[in-house]
């Protein structure tokens, strides 16, 4: 009986070990990411051929909110709209910035975070850059 | 011996969905338009008859403060305006039906603490967006509103957006109004 009990703690122990150590958190976790810095880009990244950045800038804000997004912030000199939107009892967050690339088209950029986790699914900036073509009737090219 | 083993099997089995919780893996599929946003659009946005876009955003911010918002943002070159506002959310039969559960909890012979979850407060945030009509003769106005709620414990019980029919045309009676003040320099 005694083997028991000693057996059963080393299983609760080993259960600490796992769920604790699982998810630790040390602060340099916070820069952490899984995929590469120029695939992340390429991912969140499109070229639109056009170089209006207020009309653009006015689009994203507009599809965002299609997307149930309420803008928090938005800055027309550094081309940044951030929203957010409540999921279940999750907060989603993405900010979107635009920027020029050459003379002829403009990049967009889109980052979102759901939760404590950063979003680095391509189908889900796919469906993001799907729906802002629509409202703006441009076509969005992948940037490499 | 069986009791000891029994409790022990229990706390691991809390412990492993411990785990499983904290690393909760993130839904695809979140920034799909859904299919009622044609009629969240309606709910969403009214036209002004004017081109004259800082008329209508100085009377948004002016609505907002008739209903005590406090500004928290803005970017006029955008037409976007951002306010919040702190309110009580208790609600006399929610707190009366938890009471009345503890009550029963209490008379069982158990302690439960449902008044402790009650709403208490919340924040609602509203989003302004102020643009040119596709066609440019008119103004378009589309406001957003978000709560959080918390509970009597002070934790937030609820993250919401706001749906509400009656709260967007309390906003867009206000600012109809707005408009026609500051036009007669009210």
């Amino acid at each position: 009986m005694r083997k028991r009990i000693k057996y059963y703690n080393i299983l609760v122990a080993s259960f600490f070990i796992i769920t604790l150590s699982g998810c630790a958190t040390p602060a340099g976790k916070a820069f952490e990411t899984n995929e590469s810095q120029v695939k992340l880009r390429s991912i969140q990244t499109r070229a639109f051929d056009t170089t209006d950045k207020k009309k653009m800038m006015q689009t994203i804000i507009s599809t965002m909110q299609d997307l149930d997004f309420v803008i928090d912030k938005a800055d027309l000199t550094l081309g940044s709209v951030t929203g957010s939107k409540f999921l279940g009892q999750a907060v989603v967050t993405m900010t979107v910035t635009v920027r020029a690339r050459g003379e002829k088209q403009l990049l967009v950029r889109a980052n979102a975070q759901y939760g404590i986790s950063s979003v680095e699914d391509p189908g889900t900036y796919q469906d993001f850059f799907t729906a802002l073509e629509k409202s703006i009737f441009l076509t969005a090219q992948q940037v490499d | 011996m069986k009791k000891v083993s029994g409790s022990l099997k229990f706390l691991a089995a809390i412990l492993l969905s411990l785990g499983v919780i904290g690393c909760a893996s993130t839904p695809k599929g979140f920034l799909k338009p859904s299919e009622g946003y044609l009629e969240k659009r309606q709910l969403q946005i009214r036209q002004y008859d004017t081109t004259n876009e800082e008329q209508i955003i100085s009377a948004v911010a002016g609505v907002l403060q008739d209903l005590s918002f406090t500004l928290d943002e803005s970017e006029t070159e955008l037409g976007l305006v951002v306010a919040s506002k702190k309110a009580d959310a208790t609600s006399k039969g929610q707190i009366a039906g938890a009471v009345f559960l503890d009550v029963l909890a209490a008379f069982g012979g158990s302690y439960s603490n449902n008044a402790a979850r009650c709403d208490k407060s919340q924040v609602i945030k509203a989003s302004v967006i102020v643009k040119p009509s596709l066609e440019g003769k008119k103004t378009m106005v589309r406001v957003t509103f978000q709560r959080i709620v918390w509970n009597m414990s002070n934790q937030i019980s609820r993250v919401e957006t706001i749906t509400d029919p009656q709260i967007y045309q309390r906003f867009y009676d206000g600012l109809s109004k707005a408009i026609f003040l500051e036009a007669q320099q009210v």
